[in-house]
């Protein structure tokens, strides 16, 4: 997995609450059996019409945001599926790190395992990040992994919260099944008490 | 010993490993696999040339993109993505030797409605799968959540899940329900109450008179949409009536096993004294039959009120349901008995069981489907279809007018060719109403099966309670 630690980039305001997963990849795109490529359909039906054109005033097509690494959404980011598409999706078109006041549980957790950092900051945060993300290409945010923190192109700083053993992970750029062989035998001692315990289990 | 709830206990007794700050090697009993969220996770495990840790516990079917017309062993049927991810499921199934229901087999159906069917989910047990209505199987005591691709194929390699725990809540449906009103109504109306987002961080179990009076179809309803809420998961603990459902399933314990196996599960309830994050108490005498307005499962209304005014709400949300308005081609007043439709779809792992069916067929019965609207009804399993058949209720639909089905996801989410055309409108079983869910611009409205009967019969969302 890539290692993610500091990031400059390009932020692109999303403020609608509850973005889910469907925007982000509609289910058409979830027939294949690759995790590439998926980053020219994302939010594809907000991004283009039914002939392929693309839509001028969704974000992602302004000029100043095709570039975009980071967005910045509205509450309940990535809400309804378990489709891993959706990060894949995100990632594959670049971006690194979404920023809102919640996620859904299960696309937080897959952003993780895709290199990419999900931000969770209280309301007043977003929208300093929204304004500042409004700015366009030539305002770009930073992103401190290791320091946990947000700063705007105004330099105005927040810290967010992630938990130690995600952001070690992410830092290194990890591979969890590596990880958990290492406690092989834990995992072993666990289904031989179980065998007795449990049997029917 | 501290209080512990249903959630506390199946979590102990599932830890294999702990580290300093939290982070779990949780062991999962049970791995439900699908077609369109495996292929990559398989991919990865043959890459890094490892093998699936407990196939015994690994069970695939393939359900979101097969047909489910008649004709469907007509391999044409299928676009050709759709033939290679079934393919790559047939393929994967059989290299790694796990479990396997194909296209064929009368017990294929939705992982969900499988799992219980065939007695793989059991009280007690750790259930995932690659899919967020896991959380169906909650309504047997069992911790069940869905997971993305690459926890897949962690659970695969490993038969754990990397986790920390969630906080416990508690979602108390007091006294009875009133007549019309069911599982899928109750399931709605918390949503409603709490957001989308009330639930995350939390796993939620479902208690109360009216919770305990449901039936193991209808908890399975109301579990299955503790994701819509948020939650990672929602539980209910096992009783008699949960032992009664899985006596005597295929892959349910035997003799003397069966016994050692419910005394276990006797001991799965919330203790008295349990610490609870979060609680939340609705009267079920207050519950009323419910639709959905927006394209969010939180857009909850009984069917007797009116459209929303977007201006009636806060912060983002105003936006949001200004753009669910012009999305659902509805004006704020309108009442929501006004709203014609066209299509009727009862089905999917929310309402695709025989009770759905037959609460259904209980409206229809000697009657007709609006001219010009179509109906469909797509069993949760080959073997829910067989039942109804047996039962006569299948004859009722399709007397009726309705498209009788096979096994499959069908237009809950539209992977398949049963999709909503644009600006078609949907009441609908399943529990989604996303934007595009059934279809490219397609408009959902969420209800209960008894509902969605009342609405096919009229031609617009119906109060079902004046047809009983
Ligand atoms: S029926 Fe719908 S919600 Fe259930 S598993 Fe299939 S697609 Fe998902």
């Amino acid at each position: 997995m890539e290692k993610f630690t500091h990031l400059s980039g390009i932020a692109a305001p999303m403020p609608l609450v509850n973005i889910d997963t469907d925007m982000i990849i509609p289910k058409v795109f979830l027939k294949t059996i690759k995790r590439s490529g998926l980053g020219v359909n994302l939010f594809d039906e907000m991004r283009y019409d039914r002939q392929g054109n693309e839509i001028a005033d969704f974000v992602l097509n302004k000029p100043a945001y095709r570039q975009a690494q980071i967005i910045v959404a509205g509450d309940n980011f990535g809400c309804g599926s378990s489709r891993e598409h959706a990060p894949w999706a995100l990632a594959d078109f670049g971006i690194k790190a979404v920023i809102s006041t919640s996620f859904a549980d299960i696309f937080y957790n897959n952003c993780f395992k895709n290199g990419m950092l999900p931000i969770v900051l209280p309301q007043e945060a977003i929208d300093v990040l929204m304004k500042d993300a409004e700015k366009g290409a030539n305002a770009r945010m930073e992103v401190d992994l290791e320091a946990q923190t947000v700063t705007t192109s105004e330099g105005q700083s927040f810290s967010f919260e992630v938990d130690a053993f995600k952001k070690h992970c992410l830092l290194n750029g990890l591979d969890d099944i590596g990880l958990t062989m290492e406690n092989v035998s834990a995992i072993d001692d666990f289904e031989a008490r179980a065998k007795i315990e449990r049997p029917w289990a | 010993m501290s209080p512990k709830t249903l959630y506390d206990k199946i979590w102990d007794a599932h830890v294999a490993h702990q580290s300093d700050d939290g982070t779990c090697l949780l062991y999962i009993d049970r791995h439900l696999v699908h077609e369109v969220t495996s292929p990559q996770a398989f991919e990865g495990l043959r890459m890094a040339g490892r093998k699936v840790r407990a196939p015994e516990k690994t069970i695939a079917v393939p359900d979101h993109n097969v047909p489910t017309t008649l004709d469907r062993a007509n391999a044409s049927t299928m676009t050709e993505e759709s033939r290679i991810q079934v393919d790559a499921l047939d393929k994967n199934a059989k290299d790694f030797g796990i479990n396997y229901y194909p296209v064929s087999d009368v017990r294929q159906g939705i992982v969900h409605i499988v799992g219980p069917e065939q007695g793989w989910t059991l009280p007690g047990m750790t259930v995932v799968c690659g899919d967020s209505h896991t959380a169906t199987h909650g309504a047997f005591g069992a911790l069940a959540h869905g997971i993305g691709t690459s926890e897949v194929e962690h659970v695969l390699a490993t038969q754990t899940l990397i986790q920390k725990k969630s906080k416990n809540m508690k979602v108390e449906i007091t006294g009875k329900l009133r007549p019309g009103v069911t599982a899928k109504d109750i399931t709605l109306s918390v949503i409603g109450a709490t957001g989308t987002a009330g639930g995350t961080g939390y796993v939620i179990e479902y208690c109360g008179e009216a919770i305990r009076d449901l039936s193991m179809e209808g908890r399975m309803t109301v579990c299955n949409m503790a994701i819509e809420g948020g939650a990672r998961a929602g539980l209910i603990a096992p009783d008699e009536k949960t032992y009664a459902y899985c006596m005597g399933r295929p892959h349910a314990p035997k003799g003397a096993a069966w016994e050692a196996a419910v005394s276990w599960w006797k001991t799965l309830y919330s203790d008295d004294d349990a610490h609870w994050d979060k609680v939340i108490t609705l009267k079920g005498e207050d519950i009323a039959p419910v639709v959905t307005w927006g394209t969010s499962p939180e857009d909850v209304l009984p069917i007797t009120a009116t459209v929303p005014a977007p201006s009636s709400f806060k912060g983002g949300k105003v936006e949001a349901a200004q753009r669910s308005l012009d999305y659902m081609g509805l004006t704020a007043g309108q009442k929501l008995t006004d709203i014609q439709i066209d299509t009727v779809f009862i089905g999917s792992c929310t309402n695709g069981r025989i009770e759905d069916l037959r609460a259904a067929a209980a409206i229809l019965k000697g009657k007709k489907v609006k001219d010009g609207l179509r109906a469909m009804v797509v069993p949760g399993s080959g073997l829910v279809r067989a039942q109804a058949e047996e039962e006569g209720i299948a004859q009722i639909f399709i007397d009726a007018g309705f498209e009788w089905r096979l096994a499959g996801c069908s237009m809950c989410l539209a992977m398949n060719p049963d999709q909503l055309a644009e600006g078609e409108r949907c009441a609908s079983t399943s529990n989604r109403n996303f934007e595009g869910r059934q279809g490219y611009k397609g408009r959902t409205h969420l209800v209960s099966p008894a509902m969605a009967a009342a609405a096919a019969i009229t031609g617009h969302l119906t109060d079902v309670r004046e047809m009983m």
